[in-house]
């Protein structure tokens, strides 16, 4: 049977991959009959909702209990006095993607909107109304919720787990012979994840098994985590989720809401559905924590780095542990003689942050490109050319070899596209009409993890499959691009294959997340087509009847329905080698993950170009013009990555110039919990942009030669935004978002 | 006090009782007649995903009292294929690839169809972009939701020409 496919090498993809193929689930999406979680509405529903903290620290001292049951309609109440119990305490980690929960287990405030009554209703309105009858009062304390005053804490680790600091190569002696040196200061803010789609669960028991239908990222996982918080078996748990309406990390890790359902489900033998109310997304369901970052770069005289340090604050919440690992990002883009990297952290009365969209790389990319823009300019250097100069041969944090870098091609190409050889050098040369233009630049870099998934594929007597994986589609098009490569494990066209996946009883095909389900899930699905193909070729060289009849395993390719001698060229369709050995199926079975320690450095990499347009009376910014061109081995469906690209650079344009979570510093609450104060971008910020993929074959990240294409788009992007308003108006902002007021309250003259 | 609704839903005449003057349009849609197609992502009209069609023009469900629209013709994301067949303006978000998750799909389309109509923005791009920034769409499949107006417009129109 098919195992890990040997890493060594290329598959040879048959028709499938590669091609630019529409939306599988696109009918479904145009059409309204794509069914979201919360678009359930099981027999007997009762209606959830929840009431949540309105102070940031303290306790709960009153509820109006009375007053909520008595409105017409509400059919039960959760307080921490009657909830029922669950088997784990939610602040139990009982592995490291779970985050501390808020499942009513105490009066305790942790953080400002935390959930702290559940009431049940048989109408939304009903239960609406009664949650906001609840009026709590409490014993509030002194919050602490911005990086001047949240409390340091001793931390080795940053985010999932990876060390706090890192040192490699001298750099006492590496700066000792530097010519000049720049530090740069940048600090970002608190960013949230802000799908479209509310965080959803619909739960339903059925005697003692367990329906849910939640959008979740990790389904195996997710169901492993209900039972052991439940203490059921993960086989009495089913859950659903088809579709996701956006995820970008935040829909990776269970929260306390989820408990909550299912814990009223159960007790009350009817289904329950929660939906958050946007606001309610503001504190249990994780964001991208602020960060204040520091690097200084040290220079030899021909502008080469000698020196690289990077050093970040970051906050996480009081009760838990996330640490945004920006410094990280620099350690494998740049070349330099001596890097070192440090991470610290504050705990403050927030809800836990979580992995958002390019956690750690896209607040580090944009702190390290700015000071790459600041180091090209004290080099006397075009920020390109400077870039191109410190091009890292090798992995500078761990002298690895990197398994496949077209950097160079991105560079030429991206700058191409736009232009950039007309750059003038000094800012403030270039005006459209009244407005002050600008060109900047950022080099893009994201890793290429894999993780474990299993997949199974079964080949029918008509000829057609079937094939199963667990995998989760948020947007990125796993519903199309994991069945292109399934289709071209099996031989087949596409459209002979059904894709089955979205549901926890089929093989668990790992998380959506880290770029890396594509790569995962993809190699699972191949394997378990080619273990078929393999079946079936020993049939039918094993077969007298067969024209294949002795050709040997090596000796025959599957393709179209058909195995193919490669000698005389006869070949057999599927349908009748099953036929003949008197079965109505095959079924074979593949799994996906990266053997051993990689010996590479293995990482997407791009350029993003950009052009700013600024007022110098208000100094409004516009992105006029986004051009990114990256190269992420081998793009299977290049229409889908292309969105995913476009889609993570318009991140860019949330982070560089938009995006930030505001709190009262003295309540501790959010002033813009809401998508009219919480600004992302919307069509009109979006302008011609553009994304090209550059090809790229890539022998050693996997068998399939696949890297990743969601989160890299946001790296780079920042820093090209903020280097073209730098290059428009000769200000360098020292904080995403560059807001008008960042420029026009800083002294100098637009 | 149960109240009695007249509403022509996607070409269907409806009758509803209905129990609760708090429920806004965009509830009795979802959560009384089962039409799930129309999303709710804010439930405070700032995103748009809950765009139908009230009487021809794009409307926020979520900020509609269902009983505010007693008599009123409604066109929910259901109600748009012809048959068969996509609509325009559906097939062109298929063909531009103009969304990814597909949750703010429903309401971009009706938000589409009824820009297409009101004749504002043409062939605008940059017209286009600003009719559809009620529209948020946290994939940012902005690009690809611009060409599709655009070529939608194009087929629209074209439909007209042959029609005269």
């Amino acid at each position: 049977m098919a195992d890990v496919i040997n890493t060594q090498g290329h598959v040879r993809l048959g028709s499938n991959a590669g091609q630019g193929l529409t939306r599988r689930d696109g009918v479904l999406k145009v059409t309204g009959a794509a069914t979201y979680a919360a678009d359930n509405r099981p027999e007997g529903l009762l209606h959830a909702v929840t009431a949540t903290a309105t102070i940031a620290r303290g306790r709960v001292t009153h509820l109006d209990v009375a007053a909520a049951e008595a409105h017409p309609g509400v059919v039960k109440l959760y307080t921490p006095d009657n909830v029922p119990p669950l088997a784990v305490s939610p602040d139990e980690k009982i592995h490291p993607f779970v985050w501390r929960m808020e499942a009513l287990q105490s009066d305790r405030v942790r953080y400002a909107g935390q959930p702290i009554a559940l009431v049940l209703a048989e109408t939304l309105e009903a239960a609406t109304e009664a949650a906001r009858l609840l009026a709590p009062r409490y014993e509030a304390e002194t919050p602490h919720v911005t990086l001047d005053d949240a409390e340091p804490f001793e931390t080795t680790t940053t985010a999932f787990g990876r060390p706090a600091d890192h040192s490699s190569g001298d750099i006492g002696k590496a700066r000792a012979t530097a010519a000049r040196h720049v530090v740069a200061e940048v600090e970002t803010v608190a960013q949230y994840h802000n799908a479209m789609e509310p965080h959803a669960i619909v739960a339903r028991w059925t005697g003692d098994r367990l329906e849910i239908d939640t959008p979740n990222q990790a389904i195996g996982l997710a169901r492993q985590t209900f039972a052991a918080f439940l203490g059921i078996e993960p086989a009495q748990i089913l859950i659903r989720s088809p579709f996701l309406g956006g995820g970008f990390g935040s829909k990776a890790i269970l929260y306390g809401g989820q408990l909550l359902a299912v814990l009223a489900a159960r007790d009350t033998g009817r289904p329950v559905k929660l939906v958050l109310r946007r606001d309610q997304m503001y504190g249990p369901v994780g964001h991208r924590a602020p960060t204040r970052q520091r690097l200084r770069l040290d220079l030899d005289e021909d502008g080469r780095i000698a020196a690289l340090q990077h050093d970040t604050l970051t906050m996480t919440s009081s009760f838990d542990h996330f640490l945004e690992g920006a410094s990280n990002a620099s350690h494998s883009l740049y070349a330099t003689a001596a890097l070192q990297t440090t991470h610290r952290g504050l705990r403050a009365d927030i809800g836990t942050p979580g992995p958002m969209r390019a956690p750690g790389e896209a607040p580090g990319s944009a702190a390290l490109e700015v000071a790459m823009d600041l180091a090209a300019q004290a080099a006397g250097l075009d920020p390109l050319a400077f870039r191109l100069r410190n091009h890292a041969e090798t992995d500078p944090s761990n002298g690895m070899a990197f398994s496949s870098k077209a950097l160079r091609e991105c560079y030429a190409q991206a700058a191409d596209l736009f232009g950039w050889a007309d750059r003038p050098a000094e800012p403030r040369r270039m005006r459209q009409g009244q407005l002050l233009k600008g060109w900047g630049m950022g080099s893009a870099q994201f890793p290429c993890p894999m993780f474990t998934a299993a997949a199974h594929a079964t080949l029918r007597a008509d000829g057609s499959a079937v094939v199963e994986t667990s995998a989760a589609d948020m947007g990125q098009g796993a519903w199309t691009a994991l069945a292109q490569i399934a289709a071209d494990g099996l031989g087949l066209d596409i459209d002979r294959v059904e894709f089955r996946s979205g549901h926890s009883d089929l093989p668990d095909a790992g998380v959506a997340g880290g770029s890396g389900h594509t790569a995962t899930a993809g190699t699972a699905l191949f394997n378990a087509g080619a273990d078929v193909v393999r079946r079936l070729v020993d049939l039918a060289t094993g077969d007298p009847a067969s024209p294949l009849f002795g050709a040997g395993n090596s000796g025959v390719t599957a393709r179209g329905g058909r195995l193919h001698r490669n000698d005389d060229g006869r070949s057999e369709a599927y349908e009748d080698i099953l036929a003949r050995a008197g079965l109505d199926m095959l079924r074979g079975e593949g799994t996906g993950a990266r053997e051993g320690q990689p010996t590479r450095a293995m990482f997407s990499h791009g350029a993003v170009f950009a052009e700013v347009l600024v007022d110098p009376d208000l100094g409004q910014i516009r992105v006029s013009r986004l051009v990114g061109a990256f190269a992420a081995g081998r793009i299977i469906n290049p229409r889908l990555a292309r969105s995913q690209l476009l889609g993570g650079m318009v991140w860019g344009i949330g982070f560089a110039l938009q995006e930030e979570a505001l709190h009262d510093a003295r309540t501790g609450r959010f002033t813009n919990n809401d998508l009219a104060g919480y600004h992302i971008p919307v069509n009109a910020d979006a302008p011609m942009i553009e994304a090209l993929t550059v090809h790229e074959d890539d022998p050693f990240v996997n068998a399939l030669g696949i890297k990743g294409v969601g989160e890299i788009g946001v790296t780079g992007t920042v820093g090209a935004i903020g280097n073209a308003v730098w290059h428009a108006t000769g200000l360098r902002s020292q904080r995403f978002p560059i807001h008008p007021e960042s420029l026009i309250l800083s002294g100098e003259s637009l | 006090m149960t109240q009695t609704l007249q509403l022509k839903i996607n070409g269907s005449d409806l009758r509803l009782d209905l129990d609760d003057p708090r429920a806004t349009l965009l509830d009795v849609l979802r959560e009384r007649l089962g039409l799930t197609g129309t999303k709710k992502g804010c439930d405070r009209g700032q995103c748009g995903a809950c765009t139908v069609l009230i009487d021809g023009r794009r409307v926020n469900a979520c900020l509609a009292l269902a009983l505010s629209h007693d008599g009123a013709q409604i066109t929910t994301i259901e109600g748009l294929a012809r048959g068969e067949d996509l609509h325009p303006v559906q097939a062109a978000f298929i063909a531009d690839d103009g969304f990814q998750c597909g949750f703010c799909t429903p309401g971009q389309i009706m938000s589409a169809v009824a820009l297409i109509a009101e004749a504002e923005a043409g062939l605008d791009p940059e017209r286009i972009r600003e009719g559809m920034s009620g529209n948020l769409c946290r994939c940012a499949a902005y690009a690809g939701i611009t060409e599709a107006v655009l070529d939608a417009t194009r087929a629209l129109a074209l439909e007209e020409e042959r029609a005269a």
